[in-house]
């Protein structure tokens, strides 16, 4: 049967291209790999290669002709003994099978992001209000939440530098290589880039695995892992491959480490579908939520922060404490300003209202606790009744949590604002060493006061 | 380039060199098929096509064993199609259609099944290799004796994460066999420009790493050397290095003009070591196969492909609510 050869394309953008040159001519027998022709495309001279056997019965397209759409017949292929008028009969059939390519041309109607649901919120207390309280540091409860979740699921392991015989390098895994033993607390050489690749391959394989970076300043090291490799698969496979994992450590600025050791990475994950973002506050957040973390079945970005691993808060003393991740927790109710915050930034908001009580105003404070998903309904129906929003971060301010904050709030809640969003942030520098640089280039209180005054008018 | 060796008398039965013909003539087929669909505007993107590399997978999997791992990166149609996954779901999702082994969302590169144990499809040179030494990890942790196949290329032997890997396979004893597929070229750069070392295995003696060179052409010889690196993973004597010396004759993807090598040398190889001639004499001198035999052949391969390529223009596109799925389990 007659074939038709048509103009192929040759790249992922080509829609035309040059017929430079046959290096065959009527007559010939050409079999698969044979080069058949010289064909520029819109990046390159490319040789086109035969695919079928058979001899060329008739050249279409003479070369040297420019222009050529992608699909035309550029020649006619015919079995021994076929002669090219064979080739009416082949022409309907190879363009019914042109045709079959869907239309790239033609752009497809966007499809809208699914309207965000009216906020509908959780208020809901993460813990029976008469659970006795005992004072834990965030550095504890963050232990014993991987020790318990450790203890309930085999599958479950802790990988990092330092984090077995060392007992961590900040002494969050402390006493679990005693208690699981080596096969489960691992110390890794130092090489992010690699332990975070073994332990994402080592989820795609049916295991648990807590990942713990040193800081997360060192995971940018592993970034491609994280994102590439554990945010993507699941979306890539059409649901086949998750990855459950969780990644954590010290993030964010410590005290005198300079700039390689003092990023807050909360609006760079925060970006990634695929990926959900943890920044516990209080110590019993950290525990809950990291608990939450090891069993969700996605991978999880966990931002502790160095200075409140030793800070104290009260902790319940119930079986199995978890939090549900994407929840956020209001921590002081208020009717004059809203001030959201998450981490470390929730030590400056609460200092601030505080402050604030005495001269008046009463701002209610949020702790989203979760960056992703995020409990935007909570912000919204607070802003809703307070009209005022100022947002807390120590990280940059382009690209910072607070101004995608700003931009769901305007969005979905504009006409109940009644001055703009301050987002108050570390300020757009490097971390500086000197004392007195680091101290200004931190968030403080004071600013806060300040961003609150501003949005209430006083 | 290793010359093809005649092999001396080959240690297998006439079925199962018929089973290997078979298979890597499925892959070759499909990839031409693919090549003339990404012509014909049907496939889309990148498209980087396993023709003249099918020994490699092919010899591998003669030796794997049920529940055992493979991952690989960008050029894995190959890979795919020797493990057993359905030809049609992977040519519906190089048309990016609902049929597809990933909806139509990975395309090309990012294919996966859990069922026959392909972790990938990775798109990013070397990532795969942590992540391959990490699925041995987990059977290593869960102490069930299987070994996972690790593929990467001569181009992404020289990532930093591939070394990483090594000494972590090493010192933890990993029962992983490291496959690089050396074709040559990475990309558009000849070996020789790329990487320090010829012999790219020697490599993995600085982690302790034991490891040889395999004729990728010859796949009795790739699965004699696969069934020794499995064994050597299965004894629990950590990880084993095969660098398996292939060709690839089409160009990194569908738009490589190819100026960096003669036709020349393509053609030499096309005509002296060719993977499937090989099994092909070794079948027809050894008198295991008549000439019609293989035409049987060569026929129901073309009806398989015929079918994935009738498949792949039939299914759907994915519906559009398919964009807001398997973000989160």
């Amino acid at each position: 049967m007659a074939t038709e050869i048509l103009m192929p394309a040759l790249s992922p953008t080509m829609e035309e291209g040059t017929l430079a040159k046959w290096l065959i001519k009527e007559g010939d027998t050409v079999s698969s790999g044979d080069i058949m022709a010289e064909i520029e495309t819109d990046k390159a001279t490319m040789e086109f290669e035969a695919v079928d056997e058979g001899i060329v019965g008739k050249i279409l397209i003479s070369e040297g002709t420019e222009g050529v759409k992608v699909n035309t017949p550029i020649a006619i292929l015919v079995e021994e003994g076929e002669d090219a008028s064979a080739l009416s009969a082949a022409a309907p059939a190879a363009a019914a099978e042109a045709e079959a390519a869907p239309a790239a041309v033609e752009a497809p109607a966007p499809v809208a992001a699914p309207a965000p649901a009216a906020p509908v919120v959780d208020l809901s207390p993460d813990w029976p209000a008469d659970a006795e309280m005992v004072q834990q540091t965030v550095r504890e409860a963050l232990r014993d939440a991987m020790a318990e979740e450790m203890r309930g699921d085999e599958d479950v392991y802790l990988m990092g530098e330092e984090v077995a015989e060392y007992q961590g390098a900040y002494k969050i895994s402390q006493g679990l290589l005693d208690e699981f033993g080596a096969k489960r607390v691992i110390d890794t050489p130092i090489t992010e880039h690699g332990f975070t690749g073994i332990a994402v391959g080592s989820a795609f394989g049916g295991l648990k695995p807590i990942v713990e970076f040193m800081t997360f300043n060192f995971a940018m090291q592993a970034i491609d892992q994280i994102i590439n490799s554990a945010a993507k698969t699941l979306y890539m496979s059409g649901g086949q491959m998750g990855c459950p994992i969780v990644f954590r450590g010290p993030n964010g600025a410590a005290a005198r480490v300079a700039a390689q050791h003092s990023q807050d990475y909360a609006a760079w994950y925060m970006q990634v579908p695929g990926l959900k973002v943890v920044m516990p506050y209080s110590a019993a957040d950290a525990k809950g939520l990291l608990k939450s973390a090891i069993r969700d079945p996605n991978p999880v970005v966990f931002l502790e922060n160095e200075i409140l691993y030793g800070r104290s808060f009260d902790v319940p003393q119930v079986d199995d404490l978890t939090i549900p991740l994407g929840k956020a927790r209001i921590w002081r109710e208020g009717s004059d300003v809203t001030i959201v915050s998450f981490g470390i930034g929730m030590q400056y908001a609460l200092e601030a209202a505080d402050k604030l009580a005495e001269d008046g105003i009463s701002a209610e404070v949020i702790d989203l606790r979760t960056i992703r998903p995020m409990d935007t309904g909570a912000i919204i129906n607070s802003v809703m009744k307070t009209n005022r929003l100022v947002t807390v971060e120590e990280g940059w301010p382009q690209g910072s949590v607070g101004s995608y904050i700003s931009s769901v709030v305007m969005q979905e809640a504009f006409d109940y604002l009644d001055a703009p969003v301050i987002n108050c942030t570390g300020k757009d520098v490097p971390m500086p060493y000197a004392a007195n640089l680091e101290k200004l280039a931190l968030i403080t209180t004071d600013e806060v006061i300040a961003a609150v005054k501003q949005v209430t008018y006083r | 380039m290793a010359a093809r060796k005649t092999t001396k008398k080959p240690n297998v039965s006439a079925e199962e060199l018929k089973t290997y013909y078979r298979e890597m003539l499925l892959i070759r087929r499909f990839e031409e098929k693919a090549g003339q669909l990404y012509g014909m505007g049907l496939i889309g993107g990148f498209c980087h096509l396993y023709i003249g590399q099918e020994a490699v997978v092919v010899g591998l999997e003669a030796a794997a064993e049920d529940g055992d791992k493979r991952i690989t990166s960008y050029r894995d149609h190959g890979h795919m199609l020797a493990c057993g996954m359905d030809p049609g779901g992977v040519m519906a999702e190089l048309t990016g259609r609902e049929g597809g082994l990933s909806k139509g969302k990975g395309g090309s590169m990012h294919m996966f099944s859990k069922e026959k144990h392909f972790y990938g499809g990775h798109g990013i040179v070397g990532a795969q290799v942590p992540l391959g030494a990490g699925l041995a990890f987990a059977d290593r942790y869960k102490e069930n004796g299987r070994v996972t196949f690790t593929y990467f290329g001569d181009g992404a032997a020289n990532q930093g994460q591939v070394y990483e890997t090594f000494n972590m396979a090493a010192i933890w004893n990993l029962p992983v066999v490291f496959v690089i597929e050396n074709n040559q070229y990475a990309m558009g750069t000849a070996q020789a420009r790329s990487t320090s070392t010829k012999d790219i295995y020697h490599r993995g003696e600085a982690f302790g790493i034991p490891g040889e060179i395999v004729n990728g052409m010859d796949v009795l010889a790739v699965k004699a050397a696969g069934e020794k690196a499995v064994a050597h993973c299965r004894a629990g004597k950590g990880p084993y290095i095969l660098e398996v010396k292939t060709y690839r004759y089409r160009g990194h993807s569908m738009s490589d003009p190819a100026k960096y090598r003669t036709r020349e040398e393509v053609q030499k190889v096309r005509e002296q070591s060719d993977p499937i001639e090989h099994v092909r004499e070794l079948l027809l001198t050894g008198k295991h196969a008549t000439e019609d035999d293989l035409k049987a052949i060569d026929k129901e391969i073309k009806e398989v492909v015929n079918q994935s390529a009738e498949f792949s223009k039939e299914s759907p596109e994915p519906s559009v609510e398919e964009l807001w799925t398997d973000i989160y389990a």
